[in-house]
């Protein structure tokens, strides 16, 4: 039974880093339409920023790592991605491209094996089968989907990037400038990937490969919540999260990814729209 | 206030506008007519930049505008409601009109009101998702997001196509009233007698062409109806 209970934080815990890294994709995938295969190498570049600021201390790291996973955002949309809008399997293979090229930059820079971060002393230990390191994600996560609820619904700028969302053409001729709300949205999107780089270092080593073992399940999460929907990814989030840390605890890792595939695809059937979807009159 | 030389434009290798010449004098309602396909939003997009002009000009207010961006001729003054009732559908009325006001080049939240009095109807729904709103409620909307610019010249696509008759008149007299103010209009219009009663002069495209313009009075006689005609 313990083990049962054991299992909670780490299931919540994972829901909560796959949260932050789909809250990122709702933005660049779900509102944008972007499939950004680089996303994950985001998470790897937060993962490493917190790796070099270790000594400097780790609530410097989490800005720090929004920041340089944004800029890289930034720069990709900049340089490449707004080149071929409307051209979704185009974009896929160009970012998957730039995703190997930033993997094998992070070898080249700090060597194919895993690097350890050690957790500060204030996240060591824990509350009965709660451990600290475990609550602050879920806590980090909570604070990410609040702020971005309130970015969205309760400054002007939040308010610019919804009405690009909803209807691009019709923002450009009201007087929006969409390829600087394009770049804005990559930058925040990317800069939670970050984030969710930061919180991986609590629970695991960093490696070249570490975003890659999250980005599909952060696909699946943006899609089995319904795109670009908050509600949908908080849910979906800590549901797959708790699907597979429970799945991985009764069987084992190889046979849990496929029960959470199997699952996935069970649900998709049944609600190929998602968990929440959007109805309104214009919306034709 | 505008002036289009030669414009030519198209999507991908399928021409449309085949040099197309129009002008606004300050404070005219100028009416842009001709029957489906002729290229009459190809040119209203055009000219707002939404599609690239291939060649010619477009000036508006002595500044060559041809290369700009659309937000970039928003700015200038250019007011453009584009076909369909076109709204933020998840945003309030009153979101709709503050993400407009909010990218204009004067921020004045009066001009919020002065677009709600011309279209009163609106406010008690400021607070209403626009995607719930009513297409002729929409409609009304699109323009007073437009008006919120402060635009010196108003560009509107059919803005009584598809909208239940009582609008239409509200919508009709909107214009007229924004025309007696001296704003200079470019309308797209698919009914002739109401072009007539709001118009001081008129365009009618043919094929991608200017067929024949000139002021309103001359809006009558055999070949305008026949180029009009379906």
């Amino acid at each position: 039974m313990e083990g049962v209970l054991n299992q909670l934080p780490i299931g919540l815990s994972i829901g909560a880093v796959l949260l932050l890294i789909a809250l990122g994709l709702t933005f660049t995938f779900g509102q944008m339409g972007v499939i950004n295969m680089a996303h994950g190498e985001f998470i790897m570049a937060g993962a490493y920023t917190t790796y070099l600021l270790q000594g400097v201390g780790f609530l410097v790291a989490l800005p720090a790592a929004f920041v340089v996973a944004g800029l890289m955002g930034l720069v990709l949309e900049w340089v490449l991605i707004r080149r071929f809008y409307g051209r979704p399997l185009d974009t896929l293979l160009l970012t998957w491209g730039v995703s190997l090229i930033l993997q094998q930059l992070a070898r080249d820079l700090f060597g194919a094996p895993n690097v350890q971060v050690l957790s500060p002393e204030w996240l060591r230990g824990g509350i009965g089968i709660l451990p600290y390191n475990r609550l602050f994600i879920m806590a980090l996560a909570v604070l990410s989907v609040v702020a971005i609820w309130a970015y969205q619904h309760r400054t002007a700028q939040g308010r610019r990037m919804r009405a690009v969302m909803q209807n691009r053409r019709l923002a450009a001729t009201s007087g929006i400038n969409t390829g600087r709300v394009d770049r804005l949205t990559f930058f925040i999107g990317s800069g939670l990937a970050g984030v969710a780089g930061v919180a991986l270092t609590l629970i695991g080593p960093v490696g070249p490969a570490l975003g890659t073992y999250y980005i599909v399940d952060a696909f699946l999460v943006v899609v089995a919540g319904g795109l670009g929907r908050l509600r949908g990814a908080v849910l979906a989030a800590l549901g797959l999260g708790l699907l597979n840390s429970y799945a991985e605890f009764w069987t084992n890792a190889s046979l849990a990814k496929v029960m959470v595939f199997v699952v996935i695809i069970g649900f998709l059937q049944l609600r190929p729209q998602g968990l929440f979807v959007l109805r309104t009159r214009a919306l034709t | 206030m505008l002036s289009v030389e030669g414009l030519e434009a198209g999507y991908g290798r399928a021409r449309v506008l085949f040099g197309i010449s129009v002008t606004v004098e300050a404070g005219r309602l100028v009416c842009v007519m001709g029957r489906n396909g002729v290229g009459k939003t190809t040119l209203l997009n055009t000219i707002m930049g939404v599609l690239p002009a291939t060649g010619g000009s477009v000036t508006f207010d002595g500044k060559d505008v041809t290369r700009l961006r659309p937000d970039e001729r928003v700015r200038l003054g250019m007011g453009y409601v584009p076909q369909g009732h076109e709204t933020f559908p998840q945003l309030s009325v009153m979101g709709n009109l503050m993400v407009t006001l909010e990218a204009s080049a004067h921020r004045d939240q009066g001009a919020v009101e002065e677009a709600l009095e011309v279209f009163p109807r609106l406010k008690p729904l400021l607070k209403r998702p626009a995607g719930f709103l009513s297409g002729g409620q929409q409609q009304q909307l699109a323009m007073a997001r437009a008006l919120v610019t402060r635009p010196k010249l108003l560009i509107l696509d059919e803005p009584t196509e598809g909208i239940q008759p009582s609008i239409i008149m509200e919508i009709e007299e909107a214009i007229e009233r924004l025309h007696a103010t001296g704003l200079a209009m470019l309308l797209v219009e698919q009914y002739l007698d109401l072009a007539l009663r709001l118009a001081d002069g008129f365009v009618i495209l043919d094929a991608g062409r200017v067929a024949h313009s000139g002021a309103a009075e001359e809006l009558h006689g055999e070949h305008v109806h026949r180029l009009l005609a379906v």
